[in-house]
């Protein structure tokens, strides 16, 4: 197993806790004293730095969201002087202002750090030929791929978006054997490959690709994999902690996310409590070393589970699992957090049901119902209405143990649940509260 | 094409959501096709129905309702002629012990009445019906 910064990489658990406590105590102690933003930040909280003695204290600083970094715009919750300051970013402002994130020359240097670690783990070496194909520019997913490799000696293709059929045409004459790139992207490349008569597989060396910037399955790596003759290694990261920061090793069981730049926890979104190791959550990075924009737990929003355990590559810092889906889409059923994905990922695994579903929320007396209306496959229909009702009992039956809640189950014509472009409207939640 | 290979009628079996009016909806489908309907009935299942059509034309019928989107499989079934008088059901039950039957609806279809069949086993199925001395409608008789 080759390692970038193996030191770190395979410090002994309790060295990088202590590690972090330091670490931590010293973030507090330099915003509390320095940042009247994140000072009355705290003093709203009640928390000041000593209060900060163990690791398990960071549940007693204040939360960050979004919103304190678009109330921000565009540098006010900057730590560093301009002066120190030597690049910006910024997030692309979907759901309102974009947000503005500043990088002092360190901050650049950890970034590219933490990348190279990642992708040395993924099997990248001086060897390889990287494309990258995130955006460059104000999206930190070009340059955050670009200043990575480069730190690793791989050979950058820096490709950008756009232009495929020359992209394709680079991957084949340059040998390009990885590609960074986000999911969708890499799937319209091989179509648009297969209608030019190329086979990703059989043509071009490409062996990995590094995918993010967006949520993807299990399901389409395992399609991805098959069809491109790749592996399709999970990376992470958001503009608010720098850009894409960690990604799966070779052994692709979840993202390292590395404890000398990041405390990571994962949080009950509605009692705001962490879960059970291994339950899902939602995602809370404290950055650990970011100086030009500090962060402290900052809500990502984002639904994962943490896995505390030593991986099997041996690095000992916590991993994260597949982002599973958004806070913003959870619903809760008596009590119990529901999101959309473990319904979609459920029937995934039914070949007798298509893709589309669709989940309706009401209340019957004082109990919450769910109802999930999903597309019979017209290949499982057979004219006898046992086989239906088996199959609709068999859905039933496995959405029931992966949800935790009761669940009925209803099969409708194909075709028949409403589509929409983009992000689908899967949830009608007709519960008046 | 074996002799008995005529016995075997093709029936539509359309998958129908519990929705109003999707009976008006496959109806309609028909009508505008000009296909007239020999046999019908409707199963029902849980939250959701199979509605089992016996056509004049079942490719063409087949091809404009799978375009309109409806879920459409062909089934094989039987039909057996019954006489249109107390006990013609009996005077069949009488030689059908040792068919297994899936389903079965009726319709009256002066002189005689028929009874469609769904059975276990077609082929085995038709030897037995035969041999019991019953008669089977042949395909010409709908299609």
């Amino acid at each position: 197993m080759v390692y970038w910064n193996p030191r770190i990489e395979d410090m002994p658990v309790s060295e990088l806790k202590e590690m972090q406590l330091k670490q931590l105590k010293m973030l507090v102690y330099k915003l509390y004293t320095f940042s009247p933003f994140y000072r009355q930040k705290m003093m709203d909280k009640g928390v000041t730095p000593e209060d900060i003695r163990t690791l398990a204290d960071v549940t007693k600083l204040p939360f960050m969201t979004k919103k304190d970094l678009r109330d921000g715009y565009p540098d006010k919750l900057f730590l560093a002087s301009p002066r120190e300051v030597v690049r910006y970013h910024a997030s692309s402002g979907t759901t309102g202002k974009p947000t503005i994130v500043g990088y002092t020359q360190n901050d650049i240097q950890n970034w590219s750090e933490s990348v190279a670690r990642g992708l040395v783990s993924a099997g990248i070496s001086t060897d390889d030929v990287l494309q990258v194909s995130y955006t460059y520019g104000l999206f930190s997913g070009g340059l955050g791929l670009h200043y990575a490799a480069e730190k690793v000696g791989a050979a950058v293709v820096p490709a950008s978006t756009g232009n495929t059929e020359r992209q394709i045409d680079l991957i084949r004459d340059m040998g390009v054997t990885a590609i960074a790139a986000t999911p969708s992207y890499l799937l319209h490349l091989g179509e648009v490959a297969e209608k030019m008569g190329v086979s990703i597989k059989n043509d071009t060396k490409l062996r990995l690709g590094i995918l993010g910037a967006e949520p993807w399955s299990q399901r389409m790596r395992e399609r991805m994999e098959e069809w491109l003759g790749i592996r399709a290694i999970d990376i992470y990261g958001a503009s608010e902690l720098s850009g894409p920061l960690w990604c799966e090793c070779s052994e692709q069981k979840g993202i390292h996310v590395w404890s000398d730049i990041a405390l990571v926890e994962v949080i009950d979104p509605v009692t705001e409590e962490p879960v059970a190791p291994g339950e899902k959550g939602e995602l809370v990075i404290t950055m650990l070393q970011k100086e030009a924009l500090p962060i402290i737990r900052y809500r990502l929003g984002d639904i994962t589970t943490l896995h505390e355990e030593v991986c099997s590559c041996g690095r000992t810092h916590p991993r994260i699992g597949r982002i599973q889906g958004r806070v913003d889409d959870m619903i809760i059923i008596r009590g119990i957090n529901v999101f959309p994905s473990q319904v979609e990922h459920c029937l995934m695994t039914n070949p007798e049901v298509g893709n589309e579903f669709q989940i309706v929320v009401d209340r019957k007396g004082a109990l919450d119902t769910i109802l999930v209306r999903a597309e019979l496959r017209p290949e499982a229909f057979g004219d006898r209405v046992f086989e239906l009702d088996a199959i609709k009992e068999r859905v039933t039956h496995k959405l029931r143990g992966s949800l935790n809640v009761g669940v009925t189950v209803e099969l409708v014509e194909p075709g028949s649940l409403p589509r929409s472009e983009g992000k689908a409207k899967r949830v009608v939640d007709k519960r008046v509260f | 094409m074996t002799d008995s290979d005529k016995y075997r009628i093709k029936q539509l079996s359309i998958f129908s959501e519990n929705r109003p009016n999707r009976l008006g909806a496959v109806a309609n489908v028909l009508k505008e096709g000009g296909i007239n309907i020999l046999g019908f009935s409707i199963a029902e299942g849980a939250g959701y129905g199979v509605i089992r059509v016996l056509v004049d034309r079942p490719e063409v019928a087949r091809d404009l309702l799978t375009k309109e989107g409806f879920v459409v499989k062909f089934t094989e079934v039987l039909a057996i002629q019954m006489e249109d008088r107390p006990g013609g059901l009996f005077d069949l039950t009488d030689h059908m012990k040792e068919v297994n039957i899936e389903y079965g609806y009726g319709y009256r279809n002066p002189p005689y009445a028929v009874l469609i069949v769904r059975v276990e086993d077609i082929e085995k199925g038709i030897e037995n019906l035969l041999k019991g001395g019953l008669r089977l409608l042949d395909n010409t008789t709908f299609h």
